[in-house]
């Protein structure tokens, strides 16, 4: 009698540490009451020993320079990081990203406001790798009023920023054009959106089938120089390309992490079985 | 242990001049010797995995405090500074965060064992307070700490706990002010935040100096409870235990090596990836996972001041568990009725961590007309505080123990006992 008391007990535990670790996995609500089923992308970088699509980064890229741009900053990213190692455009003969070929010429595509040393004069001069990427609005008073009300939230860090992550990310670029539920009430400016929390968003459907024309990405595969055709520009693949570069943005030494991750578990895993058989031989004479 | 006697012989001339004036290679040497019962399981393993936490945590925050800035238009910017440019941030930013919460997981395990072996029972009763003590240090530091980054949650986190102290009758808002440094969490906090986050884990290792001491005083408690009478059922702490420490520390630094490797984020919240913004509220404000349970107490009632002071009583009653547990017997292997309730008591803590999650109005469980997660909190709280208050002091009156072993080292030999041990 007792001991099923135990048990029971015992079985209550479990339950309970299986409850609330459950609480851990990743819940997210999009729009309070929508039909919206959310769509899991199966990222490159998923996984333990998932990696970076260095062509679908490099293409982000573009869809990132070529549209959200417009609005969307990226604080704390600076045009070096495109050629480090783990970024899109690291290349082994440039270990130092600034002498990097691909990110001098993305760097002089954008206009940094500067002051001119010599006259103490604002002026505007062409970005250099050391650059950040500069702020798109003076401030966010300008960046309201440019947006009806509405602040374009900085890009840099948000697929870690919002729950759901990368298929957040995508989603929220892919669920518009739906019919929005009755009982919602969309003011001037606003869209239906299910996956933003409420399910209205500020931001105008920023993608459209050929927007932008991707160019072929030239990768260098062990020595040969790989031509990886341009894929059509649709909504989707766009979505997908910007989120695998906004990931990269968000966590850009992941691919490091993970491989010294590796090593590390490894190196762990063999220690522990010494360790555990180092305890048996201590151990071997005494009863406990 | 008291009555230890110290085998330490100075071997040179140097160790001899030393050992006269401060006997420290001796004090490393008896604690090598020290004669510990020879049945600790691996749940005994958890002292020695969270004076690691403490170290990692220790040297991994010296280094990061050189690379961060503690004001609010640049703390947020920094810590990203860290994870993208500082040679090895990446790694040493994950292992703090994360090292928070494995500090946390161990120390909820260590206390758990406290509690189901009677660790706190005479003589261990200050040994057990000063763990409380540490603990006590342990949540402040990390609720100064998890502010720090200056996102989203670190803010209104602050905002909510300090909010605690305004709570207090008549010196309410004014201690509120003193403590924040003005009207609302600003600079000032934050300046002040950081510096405290710094002071306190040195406060925690002296604290685990004065624990040690105490432990080394009064001799480790064993599963069965049992104190060792005789020479067989104590063994020299190395090998036998340096080693079996080693073993479990290395099990318990490849979970540690999991998360920071590959699920860095998976113990925060991603609002903490948001800068902080005083003007914008996140829909659901939530502690860390470690301070859950305790914030389904504060929320299971209505009043605000009785949910603050439950939610401090709820560690206030560790503190004075000594003298609430009334029975005589150390371990609950040997105690038939009190074993079921803390096995329930240990469901109901995971119960209110799940409560803390929760939003207090939204249904738990799906029963009659639906069980919301505030009249779970309320249940669990209730449990929480009668098991220390009546289940653990009535029981140790009317409960009647089974037979104990005479010793520990009967109980590991059984009959053979009488056979010469090893």
């Amino acid at each position: 009698m007792k001991l099923t008391i135990n048990k029971i007990a015992l079985a209550l535990s479990a339950f309970a540490v299986l409850a609330s670790t459950s609480v851990f996995g990743v819940s997210y609500a999009a729009g309070a009451k929508s039909e919206y089923k959310m769509e899991h992308v199966h990222w490159h970088f998923n996984g333990p020993r998932g990696s970076y699509d260095r062509a679908a980064v490099q293409r982000g890229y573009q869809v990132y320079r070529e549209i959200c741009s417009a609005c969307h900053a990226l604080d704390y990213l600076s045009f070096r990081h495109l050629g480090d190692k783990g970024g899109p455009y690291y290349d082994k003969a440039y270990k130092n990203p600034n002498d990097n070929p691909y990110v001098k010429a993305f760097a002089a595509d954008w206009t940094i406001k500067d002051i001119d040393s010599e006259t103490g004069d604002v002026i505007e001069r062409p970005g250099t790798p050391a650059d950040k990427f500069p702020s798109i609005f003076d401030n966010d008073a300008a960046a309201r009023a440019s947006n009806g009300g509405a602040l374009p939230p900085d890009l840099s860090v948000i697929v870690a920023a919002r729950g759901g992550g990368a298929d957040y990310v995508y989603n929220l670029l892919t669920a518009y054009g739906l019919d929005a539920p009755k009982d919602l009430k969309l003011t001037g400016g606003l869209y239906y959106n299910p996956v933003m929390e409420g399910g209205a968003i500020a931001m105008a459907p920023p993608l459209a089938d050929e927007l932008i024309e991707y160019a072929p990405i030239e990768v260098n595969d062990h020595g040969t120089i790989k031509t990886i055709p341009a894929p059509v520009a649709t909504v989707e693949q766009m979505a997908k390309d910007v989120t695998e570069f906004l990931a990269w943005s968000a966590d850009p030494k992941m691919e490091q992490r993970k491989s010294l991750g590796f090593a590390t578990m490894i190196y762990l895993l063999i220690l522990s079985v010494l360790l555990y058989f180092s305890y048996k031989a201590v151990w071997r004479d005494v009863e406990h | 242990m008291a009555g230890h006697p110290s085998t330490y012989e100075p071997q040179y001339a140097a160790t001899r001049w030393l050992d006269q004036r401060l006997p420290v290679i001796r004090m490393g040497a008896d604690f090598m010797t020290f004669p510990s019962p020879r049945n600790l399981n691996y749940w005994w393993t958890f002292g020695g995995i969270l004076s690691l936490c403490l170290v990692s945590q220790i040297i991994t925050g010296i280094i990061l405090a050189m690379h961060y800035v503690p004001h609010v238009d640049m703390a947020f910017d920094s810590v990203q500074r860290i994870r993208r440019d500082v040679p090895f941030g990446w790694l040493l930013q994950p292992m703090h965060a994360v090292g928070a919460s494995m500090f946390f997981l161990a120390v909820y395990v260590h206390m758990f064992r406290g509690l189901y072996y009677g660790s706190y029972k005479a003589p261990r009763e200050l040994l057990w307070i000063l763990g409380c003590v540490i603990y006590l240090v342990m949540m402040a530091t990390a609720f100064l700490g998890y502010t720090l980054p200056w996102g989203q949650m670190s803010f209104w986190g602050a905002t909510v706990i300090t909010g605690f102290f305004g709570a207090v009758p008549v010196v309410g808002e004014s201690l509120q002010q003193w403590l924040l440094g003005g009207y609302s969490v600003d600079n000032a906090t934050l300046n002040r935040f950081f510096a405290l986050h710094y002071l306190l884990p040195f406060v925690i290792a002296g604290v685990v100096g004065l624990h040690i001491w105490a432990l080394h005083h009064v001799g480790q408690n064993n599963p069965i409870g049992v104190t060792p009478k005789t020479k067989t059922d104590t063994l020299a702490f190395h090998p036998f235990y340096t080693v079996k420490d080693a073993f479990a520390l290395c099990i318990f630094l490849l979970i540690f090596a999991y998360f920071i490797f590959y699920q860095p984020d998976a113990l925060g919240h991603s609002d903490n990836y948001i800068p902080a913004d005083p003007l914008k509220t996140p829909a659901h404000i939530v502690p860390e996972w470690y301070f859950l349970p305790f914030y389904a107490i504060l929320r299971a009632v209505p009043d605000k001041l009785a949910g603050i002071l439950l939610m401090f009583a709820a560690i206030v009653v560790l503190f004075v568990l000594p003298w609430l547990d009334t029975s005589k017997v150390r371990s609950m292997r040997f105690r038939p009725v009190a074993r079921p309730f803390f096995f329930v008591f240990i469901f109901f803590c995971f119960i209110l961590g799940w409560c803390g999650a929760g939003n207090p109005d939204d249904v738990a469980v799906p029963i009659g007309k639906g069980l919301t997660f505030k009249v779970l909190s309320q249940i669990s709280t209730a449990y929480y505080f009668a098991y220390f208050l009546i289940i653990l002091p009535i029981l140790g009156m009317t409960e009647k123990a089974k037979e104990r072993p005479v010793s520990i080292t009967k109980s590991v030999l059984g009959d053979h006992a009488a056979a010469p041990a090893e």
